[in-house]
Parts: C-alpha cells; structure tokens; sequence
C-alpha cells in the first residue's frame, strides 16, 4: 500500500468510528457528563465548601481538572475496547483483516477514533465545569498536551484490552476494577502530599497520579509531581502499549485461529 | 499456465490438536471457476481462512497471482475478494457504510467508492435499501451485500465460502448469474458449497478435500466422466403389487407406483424400457434419483457413520 492508501485506510477507519460514538451519543458522551455533573455538584458545591482550600485553591477549582482527566481516561478507553470487541463479536473486524491495511494503521485508527471521543467528551465536562467553577489555565500547551497523550494512552489500553476480550464482562473487568480505583487514588480529590510518607510512596506507584497531576499543572500550575516525570510516565506507557497491541496484532492474538 | 491461487503442503493444526489440514497443495489457473468441495469439518473453511489471513497455517505456503501472503501480504491482499460463509455485517451500519469503507480499507478514495457501491448495490438489487441498517435485511440480502462489499476494490481472486446458502432458488438462480458474469469479466473465482448441483452448473473444475487431505482435483468434465452408475425413479402408470424379476440392474419397489433402478452406465436406459415393456410396466415420468455429483462426493469422502461404528 502506498502512503496515499494507508492514509484513506486510516481516515477511513477513523471516520467509521466517529460516525459510531457520534450516533449513539446517548450512551457515549451523555453519562460521563451526566456523571462528572454530579461530581461538580455533591463534592464541588455540597462538600467543597466545608473543606475549604486545597493547596490554596477552592476545593471546586482543585477538582475540576481531575474530573476532566478523569472522564477523558474512562471514555477513550471504553470507545476502543468496545468497538473492538464489537467488531471482534460480530465478526465484522474480518474486513479489516483480509484487507491490506496494515496493523499499524488498523490500530492508530481505533486509537485515534478513541482520542475523538475522550477528547469530545473531555470539552463537554469543562464546558459544563464553567457553570461551576471559574476556571483558568496556567498553561495552554501543558493541558492540551497531557489531555491529548492521555486519551492516546487510555485509548492504546482499551485496544490491548478488547483484543484480549472474549466477552463483553471482560471489556468492564479493567475500567470497574483497575482504571476506577486507580483514577481515584490518583489525585483527583485530594493532594498525595495529604498523605502519610508511606501511602505518598505507594501513590508515585500509580501512573494516573502523574497524569492528573501534570494536567492540573496546565490549569492551576501546582503539582505534586515534576512536569517532566508526567511526560516521561506517559510517554513510556504509550509506547509500550502500542508495541505490545501491534505485535499482538501481528501475532493475530484473539483474532486469528 | 497463469496460476491465480497456489497452495503447496498446506497444514494446519489447531491448539486443541486437531490437524485441519494435512499438507494439501491446489492450484487454480487464472480466470478459471473452481470447486472446493467438502463435507463439513474436512478442511476447506480452514484453507479459505488461510488464503485469508484469517487463520495462521501451521506449515506451507500460499500464493495469490504469484504474490506470497506471508512476504508480500499487501499485494496479494489487494487481489483478493473474499464473500465468508457466515455472515460478518456489522449490524449498525447502513450497505452503503459497508462497501464505502471496505473500499477505504484498500485505499480506494471516497468519490470512487461512492461510483462503486452504487454500481454493485444496483447490480445486486440493495441500492434501495443502501440507507437501511443490516439488522433490517433478509438473510438473503446479506448474502448479497456481502458479495457487493468483496467487490469493492475488484479483486482478481474471488474465494466464495458458500455464497448461497439459505438462498431462497429464484435469488440464488440470479447469484448463479451475477457471479457468472463476473468469471466471465475475468475474475477467478474459488467457490464452496453445500449445493453440489450448485458446482456441476458452474465450476469448471473441481477439488475434493477430505479429512484435511485433497482426495480428487480434476475438471468437472472428466470428474462426471467418472461416474459409473445412475440410479433413476420411475412412476408407473398403473400400480403392481409385487417387484417382477428383471435381468438387467438393482431394483426396488419404493411404493405401488414407483419404482427405482440402479444401473451402471453401460447397461444404458433403452435396455430398462425393454424389460419394463416385456413386463408391461407403463412408465408415467422418470427422473434422476441423485446428481451425478453428489453421488460421486458421497463416494469419494469418508462416510463418518461408518468409520465411528
């Protein structure tokens, strides 16, 4: 395949995936900005005011990042682990398979039709967070980017967990059992310095803290975290996942007998 | 000769240890129609999956238009059309959805495709319900919209994995046709099917897969010309109540008014009305009992009945 090619193979996949979280926006962009609304509201307005300031911000203002982050992570990875276990289910990923198209460009579509939604997803919340705080960014480049490698992250995850799904219980084992408690413990409420020396350690265990923090960063300009340990933490991840799904795929781990 | 699918000392052996296939080699000229017939479980799904990319081969290789699907895999993709025997549709989207984007998958722009999929939703009666999900079409319909997406990117090799089945006949009649004219086009064509009639009508030739081994690859011509014996059913015109003595052939009295006769090719049929005029047996119609080809098939492949007794 010529470059030309691939990249109408790519568009092409992209634009079938977009067209597919798009028409059932019900169940894809509506929940999570239903969900992180009542975040704003119950933690935000309810409880926020009795906490007071975290690290010197509206406990509402120090959130708000993090339930961005948070519903950008739990939406890219549930497009791409569902639409691919879908596609696995019906069978119909087989006209990825017997095309052309190679592996790479099978899975930087997917990826980036999960990048589409998390991102959408992830504008939606902060536009709904306007309504309930009052945001200001620190540093534009800093938010855009940790939001963009993030989704490209948790995206590259749902990829590797639809290939090894064999049921649909196996595309929500992951985001209810490891992304969510971990999304949590990761900073979105609260400052790991909060925490005792030990728990602290154990928390620069979780890749998410780093993500949250560095987002929180291009808003606020605090973190508990170097900026520069967020990049690497979340470039190294994404590389190591794209390999392992590309020679999975390669392999035809769970798609081919 | 141009070979358009070669196959040499294919294998395969599932994790479970079943061996699929145990070193079969095929080749299928250019522009031809073949046959690959099999009962079910004797290898061919497996093959097929092979040539497709579907199913990892444990030993072998395979060449589409002498481009390795392993070294070359792009190319001999690309020349590839392949209709699966069970339906694969995403049931979201639209016909018009599915053949656009199969074409994307070969890198044929979208203006293109757009010219294309009408072309072959019309040809195959979908362009009315080009904007239906596939959820709404009958099994029927699906069969042929997965014919339409196959040819979307116009492949010079097209594998059929029993294109018809559950096809009502006057819509498989019209399939017959339509694939026949894309033969003539040019496009090789690999067909399987449950309907051995199917294969006689069309293939040109005819391989036999049993048990993961290829039992017979010859023309349909010299295959037929194989068969030695026919076996027709005669209704009568008037009722017997008891089966006479005949010299020539195996008969059976199946009912009062039909009788059945086995007879080898040599015997010939004049000599039948002899005996039955001798006898003064009236016969009202006459028909074949099986297909020359079925018959054959049956006699080439493992009964599986007998082999577990």
């Amino acid at each position: 395949m010529s470059w030309s090619q691939m990249w109408i193979a790519y568009i092409t996949i992209v634009y079938k995936e977009v067209t597919r979280f798009t028409r059932i926006w019900q169940q894809t962009l509506l929940p999570p900005v239903v969900t992180t609304s009542l975040y704003f509201v119950i933690f935000g307005s309810l409880i926020g005011p009795r906490i007071g300031t975290m690290e010197g911000y509206r406990y509402m203002d120090f959130i708000v990042p993090g339930l961005i982050l948070m519903s950008v992570i739990t939406s890219s990875y549930a497009n791409v682990s569902s639409s691919f276990f879908g596609a696995k289910f019906q069978r119909s990923i087989e006209e990825l398979q017997i095309s052309p198209t190679p592996n790479s460009v099978i899975l930087l579509g997917y990826v980036t039709g999960g990048m589409a939604r998390g991102l959408l997803v992830g504008l939606v919340v902060t536009l709904v967070a306007l309504f309930f705080s009052q945001l200001s960014i620190h540093n534009v480049f800093v938010m855009f980017s940790i939001s963009l490698l993030t989704a490209l992250l948790f995206s590259m995850g749902g990829f590797l967990n639809g290939l090894f799904a064999r049921k649909f219980d196996d595309v929500s084992i992951v985001p209810n059992f490891i992304l969510t408690p971990l999304t949590y413990l990761g900073g979105v409420f609260y400052s790991i310095r909060l925490l005792p020396d030990f728990w602290q350690g154990v928390s620069h265990l979780n890749p998410i803290l780093y993500m949250i923090n560095g987002f929180r960063y291009g808003f606020l300009g605090i973190s508990d975290i170097h900026l520069g340990f967020s990049y690497l933490i979340i470039l190294a991840f994404t590389a190591v996942l794209f390999m392992i799904n590309l020679k999975l795929l390669n392999k035809g781990y769970g798609i081919r007998s | 000769m141009t070979v358009a699918l070669s196959i040499q000392n294919l294998e395969k052996e599932y994790d479970n240890g079943v061996r699929a296939l145990k070193g079969i080699s095929l080749e299928v000229e250019k522009g031809d129609f073949f046959a690959l017939l099999g009962k079910n479980g004797a290898g061919k799904s497996t093959a097929i999956g092979i040539i497709c990319s579907l199913v990892n081969k444990t030993a072998g290789s395979v060449k589409i238009l002498d481009h390795d699907i392993d070294i070359d895999f792009p190319l001999a993709r690309s020349m590839l059309g392949v209709v699966p025997q069970e339906i694969n549709l995403s049931v979201f989207e639209t016909p018009l959805q599915i053949v656009v984007n199969q074409a994307g998958y070969y890198g044929i722009d979208r203006k293109l495709a757009q010219t294309r999929a009408e072309k072959y939703l019309t040809q195959l009666g979908l362009w009315d319900k080009r904007n239906d999900t596939t959820r709404q079409l009958s099994g029927g319909m699906k069969r042929r919209l997965m014919i339409a997406r196959s040819l979307m990117h116009e492949p010079k090799l097209l594998i059929l994995d029993e294109p018809t089945a559950g096809v009502d006949i006057e819509i498989r009649r019209s399939m017959w046709d339509f694939i026949s004219e894309i033969n003539n086009s040019g496009t090789t064509i690999i067909l399987t099917t449950h309907y051995l009639e199917e294969a006689e009508n069309l293939c040109r030739n005819i391989a036999i897969i049993d048990q993961g081994l290829v039992v017979e690859n010859t023309s349909t011509r010299e295959l037929l010309a194989k068969s030695q014996r026919e076996i027709y059913v005669l209704d009568l015109v008037d009722s017997i109540d008891s089966l006479p003595t005949f010299e020539r052939g195996r008969w059976t009295l199946t009912s009062p008014s039909s009788l059945e006769v086995d007879i080898s090719k040599q015997q010939g049929i004049n000599g039948v009305f002899r005996e039955l005029n001798a006898k003064q047996i009236k016969v009202q119609s006459m028909r074949n009992k099986t297909n020359r080809l079925e018959q054959l098939f049956l006699d080439m492949t493992t009964d599986d009945e007998k082999e577990s007794a």
